[in-house]
């Protein structure tokens, strides 16, 4: 069964580009995705560039309203996703705790609706 | 093959169903993987044993017998529910299903899968109140309506808790098995959990008919036996049913003829249930063998000491410090803090206890907290301070929703006014 992992951090709480704490996040991740992808469960995953290029739209009255800014103002935003095959949710809840995000931020865990 | 008189069959199958309810379940969950059509078979197995013991008696193993009239109906179900463009994958698990059956004998005792049950109905990533409605609900049997009930919730929503708990399970794919090694600890502390949230539930002197609150305790240490039935070798569990035993023996003595509190100070000793105290204690002694001590032994400790006492005054309050202190080094939370002052203030009096007590009310997170008032009106009261003693008492009493306990307390303050 096919898990979606959505990465929440609030703005600026991990570790800021040019410090080496950084670059360890950086190297854990990598760390994160070659264990994923050796042991084949790995479906995809990236991480978003920074909520403040994001734009939501909405059709309504089919006027396309496009605006600035996440769908919610929230403290914690989007960061990244991955979306990985796990046996069951005990499965998919060790390997959100890997996550190296999970240490600052949260990770959502959602099971994927097959059709 | 045991004949029922006619009117007594309804009682005697209800009490069957209730007592079987978990074990069969559970291996309908196990046979099936699904709850829903797991629950809706077993009823509609009740329905037809309802119809069916009174004429020819109740089998061997009614256990069996449950177990195999529900999983025929389970498999009409899959089988209704997949004419029609049904898939191969599911005739496959149809035909997997009744070879099953075939080799299941009704009159054989069924393999115990209550382990599972309980630790899927009791998973973390379930909210707690739909761990403890599905805890009730599955592990023990209790009908939705008499769950409502006890909870003091509408029926409806009490269903729909249910409904949603079970949806989260099939949706997101909790598992349905004993937790790995690894994880056993924190997904058994998770279970002992709401065990005794189920108890306290019913042993706080609360709202709600007496009775109904005295079954979730019955309830709960139920549970508790299971599980140590279950998991013989794990000592908090152990330890809960010793606690649970332990508290629950006190129970005729805690209300007075007139339905009024009655702290440890003023209860009749001798109204206490010696047997289960004994029960109680000699549980938790092979608990604190195992050399593994926790919160749920340390505090069945401390209750038994208190078993232990034929009166308030001859209690070993010096023993009961000592375990408050190890239990506040396993458990550093304010509400131990709080009681081990309280045990402080009769060992050796409320003057150093109240200082304590301020101390720890001081970042004003007690102040919500009702005990802590009591515990404080209580302290002033012994000092001489009547006047401290009768604001603190008011405070608590503007914090409590119980009846019973209000009327405690309009007591206390009455008594220091005179």
């Amino acid at each position: 069964m096919q898990y979606m992992f959505l990465i929440y951090s609030a703005d600026g709480s991990g570790p800021q580009p040019g410090t080496p704490e950084f670059d360890q996040l950086m190297a854990d991740y990598g760390a994160f995705t070659k264990d994923v992808r050796d042991a084949g469960v790995m479906h995809e995953g990236a991480p978003l560039q920074g909520v403040e290029t994001a734009t939501t739209v909405r059709v309504r009255g089919g006027n396309v309203d496009a605006v600035d800014g996440p769908f919610a103002e929230t403290k914690e935003v989007l960061g990244g996703y991955y979306i990985l095959e796990c046996a069951d949710l005990d499965d998919a809840i060790a390997r959100a705790a890997k996550i190296p995000t999970a240490v600052y931020g949260s990770i959502e865990v959602r099971p994927v609706l097959s059709m | 093959m045991t004949v029922l008189v006619a009117q007594n069959a309804h009682t005697v199958i209800e009490r069957i169903v209730r007592e079987e309810w978990g074990r069969v379940i559970s291996a309908l969950v196990s046979f099936c993987r699904d709850f829903d059509v797991a629950e809706d078979a077993l009823h509609d197995a009740v329905e037809t044993a309802l119809k069916v013991w009174p004429v020819e008696g109740v089998p061997g193993s009614p256990q069996g017998w449950l177990l195999k009239t529900a999983q025929r109906r389970a498999i009409d179900r899959f089988r209704r529910d997949t004419t029609g463009g049904a898939k191969h994958a599911e005739y496959e698990m149809l035909r997997q299903l009744e070879s099953q059956t075939d080799t299941m004998e009704a009159d054989q005792p069924i393999p115990d899968e209550r382990l599972k049950l309980i630790f899927t109905c009791c998973h973390p990533a379930l909210t707690m109140e739909a761990r403890v409605a599905l805890t009730l609900r599955t592990v023990g049997g209790i009908t939705t309506p008499e769950i409502a009930r006890a909870f003091l919730v509408s029926e409806q929503t009490m269903a729909q808790r249910l409904v949603r708990a079970k949806r989260k399970i099939a949706g997101a794919q909790i598992p349905y098995r004993v937790p790995d090694a690894n994880m056993l600890p924190e997904r058994l502390h998770a279970v002992l959990s709401v065990v005794y949230l189920i108890f306290n539930e019913g042993y706080a002197a609360s709202s709600g008919s007496n009775l109904v609150r005295e079954d979730l305790c019955r309830e709960a240490i139920r549970l508790a036996e299971i599980l140590q039935a279950l998991l013989p070798d794990e000592p908090e569990g152990q330890g809960l049913l010793a606690l649970m035993l332990l508290h629950d023996a006190r129970r005729t003595a805690r209300s007075s003829a007139t339905g009024g509190l009655m702290t440890l100070e003023t209860q009749d000793r001798s109204l206490w249930d010696r047997g289960q105290i004994r029960r109680g204690r000699s549980l938790l002694i092979s608990a604190l063998a195992c050399g593994a001590v926790g919160p749920y032994q340390l505090q069945a400790a401390i209750s038994a000491v208190h078993s232990d006492a034929h009166n308030f005054e001859a209690t070993d309050w010096a023993e009961i410090c000592r375990l408050y202190k190890k239990l506040h080094e396993i458990q550093p939370s304010s509400v131990v803090a709080l009681n081990a002052a309280v045990a402080r203030s009769f060992a050796d009096g409320p003057g150093d206890a109240l200082v304590e007590l301020d101390r720890l009310g001081a970042d004003g997170s007690l102040d919500r907290y009702q005990p802590y008032h009591v515990a404080r009106a209580d302290m002033l009261r012994r000092k001489g301070d009547f006047g401290g003693a009768s604001n603190a008492y008011s405070t608590a009493l503007g914090l409590s929703d119980n009846d019973i306990e209000r009327q405690f307390l309009k007591q206390r303050i009455a008594a220091l006014i005179r």
